[in-house]
């Protein structure tokens, strides 16, 4: 320590004795006083303000751009369709009538009275559940081979086949759609090659049908399913199976009664990343579907750019939403308790 | 019970990868064709390439769809760190359930109706519809993202260092940026890195919310796909997959060079003591 910075010090240590001098009694004196009390409470909320100013903005954020447009979207539900920008009419108006205002308010049920009597919504909707299924149980008998394999792989490979599982979930969705166009048309890759093989002689139809868009379907949301199921089956003790086999217990049933239950929570947390975005699909069965493959991200689409009506979007929008609050309830529910357990 | 790679499995991991990567593979070796016809080859040639880049509307919808991308995956990964941390750090606080409720509901959300719900709020604020709203809610969406991987990231981080610091009277927001954030920078860098990606790839919620004069250029991919498979497209797939790819690859890199050099810094400090 220099000479100059020791003298500091004592300089700052004499002032600090003689502020102590005065303070001291002054601090009795206020402790004595109420609201010096309540002053003190305040500065030591000084630290929940901190926590509260971290809070808010995300928390705002939130409110303003995720939930309360939801709200919106109930409100126009019931709006009746309009020439007019936005096209809609009004449900909530302030109307004046001898000097009194009144709040009206105008429900339209008839946008979903639209959806009940034409059955082609419900259609709509009972396919896209269906399509979301098969393509959820798709995923999963294709994925769980590759993760499996992953998490038995040598450690040091896993890391690169980790990065090449996720590499194509970061390349565009619409370019990976795109790629199986060329694929699967009548004039395709795969026709071609079929033929060239001689397997076939005429052309199969593949583009346009129900069974382009399950490829289509596994082919994108793969990586959502593999990942999880993964991270779970990489947790998993290998010396369980070998107690198993020690004991008699043949491969076939080891994996049923001890891999099968321990790769659960990937099972659970993929399946919902896969079933819940497919039910409101709409670029593969736009794209790699027929003109019949019903689905009912594809309607609310053509409702809303097609013919313009805002309102029975969002009759359609709300009732989806209704249809998946329950696993996005269960999924919100099963993230929340994976990230207690890491904690 | 055999360890490592048995031949099931190394069959399984074959076709896996041939199913993921070959088509992507095909889709960039036919944009190379010298022919109209997507399906047949007719000989090496870039004139597609050149075809793309005399394209105005193309270019423009490129700059757009780059500048939307930077902002909101900036915006969402300020916001997504924020929440990853009140995930991780702060406890129970109130409206906790509502608030992890609205984390991870976006990651599952069908596009078409986060996209038609935030339009409307756009409509019912007065906000001109155009790259700003198309930004906005593209931050929406990947902060979601971003708070999951810093949150896990923060699940796994050793906190006696935060709490060292804590105890040596560091103020809590100086622990976080002195302590915290150094370690998780690389997570932070991740989730910046796929928000960006997101909003590269977004379609359906940038068809909803944007406004006339601001195309994307996946809306301007899909409209041309619509009107059938073009090498034009394969073309600009084909630069698109390989930004993508050397962002990710070199992004990695970097991320296991920093992990081996602190690896190296912790044992020094040991040795050390």
């Amino acid at each position: 320590m220099t000479f100059g910075a020791a003298t500091r010090e004592a300089t700052r240590a004499r002032w600090a004795a003689r502020a102590s001098l005065i303070l001291k009694p002054l601090q009795s004196a206020l402790d004595a006083f109420p609201p010096s009390r309540w002053l003190m409470r305040r500065l030591d909320r000084r630290a929940l303000k901190g926590r509260l100013l971290a809070i808010a903005p995300p928390y705002a954020w939130l409110l303003i751009f995720f939930l309360a447009p939801f709200a919106i979207v109930l409100k126009i539900s019931f709006a009746e369709p309009d020439v007019a920008m936005p096209p809609y009419t009004e449900v909530f108006a302030l109307i004046e009538d001898a000097g009194s205002f009144f709040l009206s308010i105008k429900l339209n049920f008839s946008n979903y009275l639209l959806l009940i009597e034409d059955d082609l919504y419900l259609r709509a909707y009972l396919n896209s559940l269906k399509i979301a299924a098969i393509s959820t149980a798709l995923a999963l008998m294709v994925g769980f081979p590759i993760a499996y394999a992953m998490a038995r792989a040598p450690r040091r490979w896993r890391g690169a086949l980790v990065m090449m599982m996720i590499l194509p979930f970061w390349t565009s969705f619409l370019i990976r759609v795109y790629a199986w166009i060329g694929i699967l048309k009548n004039e395709g890759l795969l026709n071609g090659f079929l033929q060239w093989l001689g397997v076939i002689g005429e052309p199969l139809t593949i583009l346009n049908t129900d069974f382009a868009v399950y490829i289509g379907i596994v082919y994108s949301y793969l990586p959502f399913m593999v990942l999880p199921l993964y991270a779970a089956l990489e947790r998993m003790d290998e010396s369980l199976l070998e107690a198993a086999s020690d004991l008699g217990c043949r491969p076939v049933k080891a994996f049923w009664v001890i891999t099968v239950p321990l790769a659960a929570p990937g099972i659970i947390a993929g399946s919902f990343l896969v079933f819940i975005p497919v039910v409101g699909e709409v670029v593969i069965p736009d794209l790699l579907g027929g003109s019949d493959t019903l689905m009912i991200g594809r309607l609310l689409w053509a409702e809303f750019f097609s013919n313009h009506d805002w309102p029975v979007a969002s009759a359609v929008a709300m009732i989806l939403l209704l249809i998946l609050v329950i696993p996005i309830v269960l999924f919100q529910r099963h993230q929340a308790a994976r990230q207690e357990a890491a904690r | 019970m055999r360890r490592g790679l048995t031949p099931i499995n190394l069959t399984a991991l074959t076709l896996g990868f041939a199913f993921l990567y070959v088509p992507i593979f095909l889709l960039i070796i036919y944009s190379f064709n010298e022919s109209k016809l997507v399906t047949v080859w007719a000989g090496f040639s870039t004139k597609w390439y050149g075809e793309m880049a005399r394209d105005d509307a193309l270019i423009a919808a490129a700059l757009m769809t780059l500048k939307v991308a930077l902002l909101s995956s900036t915006v969402a990964t300020v916001l997504g760190t924020l929440a990853g941390v009140l995930l991780a750090r702060f406890g129970r606080f109130r409206g906790r359930t509502l608030f992890s409720g609205m984390i991870y509901a976006p990651l599952v959300m069908p596009e078409v109706i986060t996209g038609l719900a935030l339009l409307l709020m756009f409509v019912a604020m007065g906000l001109a519809r155009g790259y700003f709203t198309v930004m906005i809610a593209h931050a929406t969406f990947a902060m979601a993202y971003v708070a999951v991987v810093v949150q896990s990231r923060l699940a796994t981080m050793d906190r006696s260092v935060e709490e060292a610091a804590l105890d040596l009277g560091c103020p809590p927001f100086k622990t976080f940026l002195v302590i915290t954030l150094p370690i998780i920078a690389p997570a932070v860098i991740a989730g910046w890195l796929l928000a960006f990606t997101l909003s590269l790839d977004d379609l359906v919620i940038a068809s909803f919310t944007t406004g006339p004069g601001s195309t994307t250029l996946p809306m301007k991919i899909y409209s041309q796909v619509r009107l059938g498979v073009t090498p034009e497209i394969n073309a600009i797939s084909t630069i698109l997959v390989g930004i993508v790819t050397i962002g990710v690859v070199a992004a990695s890199l970097v991320n296991r060079r920093a992990a081996l050099r602190r690896e190296r810094d912790e044992r020094l400090a040991f040795a050390k003591t």
